[in-house]
């Protein structure tokens, strides 16, 4: 998972999560590798910060319907993040829910980063996606019975956030 | 609201969907053909307009549900008499004239263009009152 806990959920409408980023992690060792002239450049990147996004959007909507839906982010509306995060940060998600329909939905969402040591908050972009459920697809096109998408992962994250399953 | 006004806030609302040039929202442009719309797109676009005119738009009223699914529909990888009366009734937006002439289904994406979102939306307004 790109994200380590929720930490808000207003159904339907709002979820806050947040993104400790360490130098335990392997991509910051990566990102950007060393050279023979420079050590290397540990910087979360920039698509694993999307990725956190939207797992916590998918969760936001998700959540609407039970998590019965398989919904699969479809569509990255806006991306915009001007600066960097390094270890010792901590990135917060703030996702709100645009429009939501039968066939997917559409989520603005504010990327800030925190510093662990000052406690200073900073916004440092935004990420706008679209999702849509597979079985609601325009195209018509089935896919296996089977909920794919919110697997283990999301429901250990959805566990240790304290946050219940609700009912479809 | 003039039919003026709808096409400009349209062809913003087109071109900010999908990333293209304004100029290229032309009213014959096809959404799939020329301004390149995925099927994600057009759900993209039923917000958006939604959004831009204060409107509701239920599934399947701007764009069919997957209606070349439907056997009495569609024939041969055409579409026939039958689901051309279908569409025209159930989007009395799109003008199925030249579709009409060559229905075959692969091309049915064609038959959305900046215009029949125009009246679409004239439509959906006019219903409201606005």
């Amino acid at each position: 998972m790109w994200i380590d806990r929720i930490v808000e959920i207003v159904p339907r409408q709002r979820l806050v999560s947040v993104k400790h980023i360490t130098l335990s992690e392997e991509h910051t060792h990566e990102h950007f590798a060393a050279t023979e002239s420079r050590p290397s450049i540990a910087v979360m990147p920039a698509c694993l910060i999307v990725e956190g996004v939207a797992q916590s959007g998918g969760i936001l909507i998700g959540h609407a319907s039970g998590f019965r839906e398989k919904l699969v982010l479809a569509k990255i509306t806006r991306v915009d993040l001007e600066c960097e995060a390094t270890p010792g940060d901590t990135l917060r998600y703030t996702i709100t829910v645009e429009q939501i329909g039968s066939q997917g939905a559409s989520t603005k969402g504010l990327v800030e980063r925190v510093e662990a040591w000052s406690g200073k908050v900073e916004t440092i972009g935004h990420v706008d996606l679209m999702f849509s459920n597979l079985d609601q697809n325009m195209a018509g096109l089935e896919f296996p019975e089977g909920n794919f998408v919110f697997g283990d992962a999301f429901r250990t994250l959805l566990k240790n956030s304290g946050v219940e399953i609700p009912p479809a | 609201m003039t039919r003026d006004d709808i096409y400009s806030k349209v062809k913003a609302i087109l071109a900010d969907a999908m990333g293209v040039d304004e100029d290229d929202v032309t009213p014959e442009a096809t959404l799939r053909g020329d301004l390149g719309a995925e099927s994600i797109d057009f759900l993209d676009i039923v917000f958006r307009l939604e959004q831009g005119f204060g409107i509701k738009i239920q599934q399947g009223e701007l764009f069919p549900d997957s209606m070349a699914q439907n056997a009495e529909f569609v024939q041969d990888g055409r579409v026939t008499q039958k689901g051309i009366d279908a569409i025209q009734q159930k989007l009395p937006h799109v003008d199925l004239s030249k579709f009409a002439q060559d229905p075959q289904v692969t091309k049915i994406g064609d038959i959305f263009t900046v215009e029949a979102l125009v009246r679409f939306v004239q439509n959906k307004l006019a219903a409201k009152g606005a």
